[in-house]
């Protein structure tokens, strides 16, 4: 067990990241060299007046037409992604292992605030579990695949937290926990989680295509 | 393509089964195969958000399987994982989906939080189908119209400019002096119409040439590159959609017009002004000169005091935004102004402006006809239940889809309103100038014999 830990927290890691920060450049810097040739209109019209509008009005709930349409899930979303960027980069532990590798740590959240975040992330996640399920529109569209990435991105909250309160088994959920965050982060450049940052090229085209061509709001 | 439209289109019977070429499909993938391509493809993250936003999904009572997402996913979804290796079996079985269950009105695509432009998915998907000869009948004959004589309904060039000469005789009688100068050099106004106005319409014509006239404006009618519509764009078929676009564009250069002015029509607007220049390749899409659709020009011509009216309209109107003029065209706001301008009792949709419903006509529906009525007017009960509620009497529409639609839906749903265009309600109200009114006696005469020449009966009225 300790030997997976230090292959986890030590080269694993390392790969994760480097994975994760090279596999996002690389698909972005693809995507930028052919939309030279295929993506005119999306050069032809740039503003970024409407860029930033068109990015903003999604950023945030019911900033948008379509989200007023159902407002808890544009909240839950919202919280959703704030807590599940924010609680592992503000967390105590996490920035204890930044400052024995780099030398330097973000601010830290109290662990009461950290506990109860991480909570809501997996309430959260229960929600979109339970949308997913009820929701005939959202479910017709759901293959399996959705549901893994789903349940990956919820788990390194449910085995970290797990792990914090110490119930089963600790180094267990504490290996699980790295191991699961490592297969997250290796994924997301090549998945639809790429809408960490693809979100906001997205957003972009549609700002310049209904906003700059047409004045149009896409919110 | 075209052969494969050329021997289908004709008759009823099914093609013979053909097999599908693939390679031409994937060409049509790999052009299409953008950086907004891929990412709209890739990063579905299956919300659902979408859905709310069709009227179809809505008029099919919250139908999952009419969601613009799953429409998307499984037609050019299926297309692209099989990497274009799809049966005509299947393709045939998608018309039904991407024509018969989306208009392409882009409503969905500004209800996407990535903002995937869902209706350009299916915009393709209707490309792969079109490049082997699959889609509705009645656009595939309407492509080939346009492929053998430039406008969608085969009408010869010399018709069109006597039908021009006939209008400007008869409607000469009530403003004097009117012209429709044809192939004018120099003209500030290259008036562009849809076939459907010359051919069944013809007043039409005669009513914006009287407007124009009182305007002072200098225009003039192409005899060539006219037809500003597009359902070519609608059928999927890229090349073709090339043809009228670029003959109108030449012609305008070739006139030396300063601007390309189009008629009370939706789609035409946005195939001339936005997807126009991006086929014909102009730098930077845009078109070689400005395209203004005639509810700009009106609405500039009031403003301006070109044209004045006598009283504004009384009667409760609501203002139809067709999806090419306001979503895709920018002019909710300047079809409003002109409303309001002309009315004084205007009562809005809701919802309106860019995101009003599409009326269930657009997209190349109407045209479609008899085998997707029964489709257009189920789907059309959102349109519908909109005008209901506002209790309008009128409803002014600028665009020749929706009029039809609209004028359907009154009947299917006994609305009991009178759906008008800007052109019917503008020389209803407008004023005539002196200069422009008609000597009554001594002038009436001539023009009187040449419209009672050209439409038998036309004139009886005053002759007597």
């Amino acid at each position: 067990m300790d030997k997976l830990y230090e292959f986890l927290s030590g080269p694993g890691l390392w790969i994760a990241f480097i994975v994760f920060g090279l596999g996002l450049i690389i698909r972005l810097t693809v995507l930028l060299s052919i939309s030279r040739e295929k993506d005119k209109p999306f050069w032809d019209h740039r503003e970024a007046g409407w860029a930033l509008r068109s990015i903003f009005h999604w950023l945030v709930p019911w900033a948008s037409a379509s989200t007023r349409s159902q407002p808890f899930f544009a909240a839950v979303v919202f919280i959703f992604h704030l807590c599940w960027i924010g609680v592992p980069l503000l967390l105590q532990a996490h920035n204890m292992l930044f400052e024995e590798a780099f030398g330097w740590s973000l601010p830290t959240l109290p662990e009461g605030l950290a506990e109860i975040l991480t909570l809501v992330v997996i309430g959260c996640g229960v929600f979109f579990i339970v949308r997913r399920l009820v929701r005939a529109e959202v479910r017709i569209l759901t293959s399996a695949w959705d549901w893994f990435l789903l349940l990956l991105a919820l788990s390194p909250f449910v085995t970290g937290w797990l792990a914090f309160r110490q119930y089963g088994p600790y180094d267990l959920m504490l290996n699980l926990h790295i191991l699961l965050s490592e297969v997250l982060l290796v994924i997301i450049p090549f998945s639809k989680l790429a809408h960490v940052v693809l979100f906001f090229f997205s957003r972009t085209a549609i700002g310049f295509e209904f906003g700059t061509r047409r004045g149009a709001r896409a919110w | 393509m075209s052969e494969a439209a050329e021997k289908t289109a004709p008759e009823q019977a099914p093609a013979p089964p053909k097999p599908v070429d693939a390679k031409k499909i994937q060409s049509i993938l790999q052009a299409n195969d953008g950086a907004r391509m891929r990412t709209w493809l890739s990063i579905c993250s299956r919300c659902g958000l979408c859905a709310e936003s069709c009227f179809f999904y809505l008029a099919k009572n919250n139908d999952p399987k009419v969601s613009p997402a799953y429409k998307a996913k499984v037609s050019l979804g299926v297309i692209e994982r099989k990497k274009g290796r799809v049966s005509r079996q299947f393709l045939e079985s998608l018309v039904d989906i991407i024509w018969g269950q989306c208009t392409t009105c882009r409503r969905c695509s500004m209800y996407c939080p990535f903002g995937i432009d869902i209706a350009a998915l299916i915009a393709v998907a209707r490309a792969v189908c079109n490049s082997q000869g699959v889609g509705p009948e009645r656009l595939l004959e309407v492509t080939e119209n346009i492929r053998k004589t430039g406008n969608q309904m085969a009408m010869a060039s010399e018709d069109f400019v006597e039908t021009c000469d006939w209008m400007a005789e008869e409607y000469g009688e009530t403003v004097a002096g009117l012209e429709i100068p044809v192939d004018k050099k120099g003209a500030d106004y290259m008036y562009t119409v849809n076939p459907r106005e010359p051919m069944y319409y013809p007043q039409d014509v005669g009513m914006a040439a009287q407007i124009f006239h009182v305007a002072g404006l200098n225009w003039t009618m192409p005899s060539t590159g006219w037809d500003s519509t597009n359902l070519a764009m609608f059928a999927g078929n890229k090349a073709v959609a090339t043809m009228p676009v670029k003959a109108m564009y030449d012609k305008a250069l070739e006139l030396g017009a300063k601007a390309i002015l189009i008629t009370e029509c939706g789609h035409a607007y946005r195939s001339a002004k936005y997807e126009g220049p991006y086929w014909v390749g102009a730098p930077g899409g845009l078109p070689p000169v400005p395209v203004i659709h005639s509810v700009e020009l009106f609405r500039n011509l009031l403003r301006d005091g070109k044209i004045k009216i006598k009283h504004k309209f009384e009667h409760p109107v609501t203002y139809q935004d067709p999806c090419n003029v306001s979503r895709n065209g920018g002019l909710w706001d300047v079809g409003r102004e002109l409303v309001n301008m002309l009315c004084s009792d205007f009562r809005d949709m809701s919802p309106n402006r860019e995101h009003n419903h599409c009326c269930g006509g657009g997209g190349g529906y109407i045209p479609m006809g008899a085998p997707f009525k029964k489709r257009r007017m189920e789907s059309g009960r959102v349109k519908a239940e909109q005008i209901k509620a506002t209790g309008a009497k009128y409803v002014i529409v600028p665009c020749h889809n929706c009029f039809d639609q609209i004028n359907d839906l009154n009947k299917e749903y006994e609305l009991g309103v009178k759906v008008v265009s800007f052109k019917e309600i503008i020389t209803e109200l407008m004023i005539i100038p002196e200069q422009f009114q008609p000597a009554e006696e001594e002038e009436a005469e001539a023009p009187l014999e040449a419209a009672e020449e050209a439409k038998p009966g036309a004139g009886e009225a005053q002759d007597s």
